[in-house]
């Protein structure tokens, strides 16, 4: 259920997001979900990409240092409340979150929420006994 | 076993007797013909009589690298030019090239050394000997060659290069002794195995290797690629060239020639003579040559001295292998650091690449140092808690080899100067006027 984003270390200099982004678009790649995080020195770039091999293999041969990771891809009612009722099957399991970002797409009324947790098999798990929507690959390209 | 089992093998007292007799000869030769050598006594009222023992050596002032480029092209020498048959000379890299200038006296002392180091490595004179240093004004390949004259050996003289040549006369003369730098001689290893040619096909036995710094790594890498038993030699243009050292079977340790050069250990901040066993930086003072005698020369090169009899038989002080020079090194919040320790540090950690820069500041009254290293796959992580792990791995590292805390940062690959070559590790911006 987990779906495959990568992650790109950016050196905290001008214009290296520009030129990730760049590769990106010259191999024909979309962008779906981008987070940038950052420290003084440097950053990654967590992405969430139409084709993981195809970006993976572009980028790399422009010198720019890639992992691809799992993260799990929720969609939650774009509501108030909506995000906390999600992060509560968490809570109760005590699964630590690493990191979210969220985008909302004109698509859908939910709002897609891309997480990091701790304990990626657990938080699986405890999300198959709630009610809430779990997105998979197929799910993101219709985005 | 031995090129000269005297000279090589010779008591503490015996020896220090010649060492003596020789000195005062090379002093007094030097202070009456060399103006230079003149002018440096003179100025602090010394005279060659005043060199009673050994341990007067410390009153004669140093000669460094730029007291020679100042004498650029002939102007140490101690006999008249007709003498002079033969001149090396450095690269000149960071600045005018040094010169050194011998008598047919000089080259034969020269190949003495050599051939020891021959011998030292296994050679016998129906030995040959695919001599793959430069030809030229650099001292390497001229100096193994006159050793190998002088043993009485096959010398090819083949110089560095043409790769393909190099395998072909590897096997089609099945030299027995390879000398070059030690990055010479790993490609010539890889080459081999690209090229097909198996251990069997070839005969090499021995390689002398130097002129440049090499790891254990990378001897272990020579030696299981060409099948041969490796041996480092030092020396240097400005002394006489290679040959000043070299390892014997043990590999422990270079043995150095030392009833031709004295060894001395100095501080190479205060100039202070130190003990054996300590770090320092290497002077020599040449004992027998006389075209350019030299006296006193701060190599720069930092290593410590073993006086102890090698397993060998041989009694000549070792030198062991060169850590670092002291040009590079640096006082940062008043400990002695040297690249060299930061580069060690480094290659602890997995996945990390050997390019790195030291950046020192003094933003207020206190130095500071960053360390950036490059990134990798092994070094990324997608959590910035991970990514803090690593810094804080390298910082320990870093830690416990210098007992400096430095600031640890990360940037992408390929950023950074590579390791070939005379790549600038250092930046140093603190402001000491």
């Amino acid at each position: 259920m987990a779906v495959k984003q990568i992650s790109i270390f950016v050196e905290n200099k001008e214009g290296r997001i520009k030129k990730a982004i760049d590769t990106l678009g010259k191999s024909n790649i979309n962008i779906r979900a981008l987070s940038i995080a950052d420290t003084t020195k440097y950053g990654i770039l967590r992405l969430i990409v139409s084709d993981n091999e195809k970006a993976i293999e572009a980028l790399e041969k422009d010198g720019f240092i890639v992992k691809e990771n799992e993260v799990i891809i929720l969609a939650v009612p774009d509501e108030p409340n909506g995000l906390n009722s999600t992060l509560a099957v968490f809570d109760e399991k005590g699964i630590n979150l690493e990191y979210l970002y969220a985008f909302v797409s004109s698509k859908t009324d939910e709002a897609i929420v891309v997480m990091r947790l701790e304990n990626m098999e657990k938080a699986i798990e405890a999300l198959k006994d709630s009610n809430v929507k779990i997105l998979d690959e197929n799910d993101i390209k219709d985005l | 076993m031995f090129w000269n089992e005297k000279a090589e093998c010779m008591e503490k007292e015996e020896k220090e007797k010649i060492q003596l007799e020789r000195l005062q000869k090379t002093v007094k030769l030097a202070y009456e013909n060399v103006e230079f050598y003149k002018k440096r006594f003179d100025e602090i009222g010394l005279k060659p009589e005043d060199i009673k023992t050994l341990k007067d050596i410390e009153k004669i002032p140093f000669t460094t690298k730029s007291d020679l480029r100042e004498a650029y092209p002939l102007g140490l020498l101690a006999v008249p030019r007709e003498e002079i048959v033969e001149v090396h000379a450095s690269s000149g890299t960071t600045g005018k090239p040094t010169v050194t200038a011998y008598t047919q006296n000089d080259l034969d002392i020269w190949g003495e050394c050599i051939a020891r180091g021959l011998k030292m490595a296994g050679a016998e004179k129906e030995y040959i000997i695919q001599n793959a240093y430069g030809y030229g004004l650099f001292t390497g390949g001229f100096g193994i060659h006159h050793g190998g004259n002088k043993m009485g050996a096959i010398t090819i003289p083949i110089s560095a290069g043409n790769t393909q040549r190099q395998l072909d006369t590897m096997v089609d003369f099945q030299s027995d002794i390879l000398t070059c730098t030690p990055s010479y001689a790993m490609y010539l290893g890889e080459s081999r195995e690209k090229a097909g040619i198996s251990l069997e096909d070839i005969n090499l036995k021995a390689g002398i290797h130097g002129a440049e710094m090499w790891t254990d790594e990378m001897r272990k890498r020579i030696e299981s690629s060409l099948g041969i038993k490796t041996f480092n030699i030092y020396g240097l243009t400005e002394v006489m060239g290679p040959g000043v050292a070299q390892e014997c079977e043990f590999q422990n340790g270079m043995h150095i020639q030392d009833d031709q050069f004295y060894p001395e250990l100095i501080n190479p901040e205060t100039g202070e003579t130190l003990d054996y066993g300590e770090k320092g930086e290497l002077v020599l003072t040449s004992l027998t040559k006389t075209g350019m005698p030299i006296l006193r020369f701060r190599t720069k090169d930092l290593t410590s001295l073993i006086a102890e009899k090698c397993e060998c038989g041989r009694t000549t002080v070792r030198m062991t292998r060169i850590t670092g020079r002291s040009d590079d090194m640096l006082k940062i919040k008043g400990v002695m650091v040297f690249p060299s320790q930061i580069e060690k540090a480094l290659l602890k950690i997995k996945g990390i690449s050997p390019n790195y820069m030291i950046h020192v500041t003094r933003p207020d009254i206190l130095d500071e140092v960053e360390v950036k290293v490059e990134a990798s796959k092994e070094l990324f992580f997608d959590e910035m808690k991970e990514m803090e792990k690593v810094e804080k791995q390298i910082q320990a590292s870093i830690r416990s080899e210098t007992g400096l805390r430095v600031d640890v940062t990360i940037c992408e690959p390929e950023t950074l100067p590579r390791s070939e070559g005379k790549a600038v590790r250092v930046i140093d911006e603190r402001n000491f006027d």
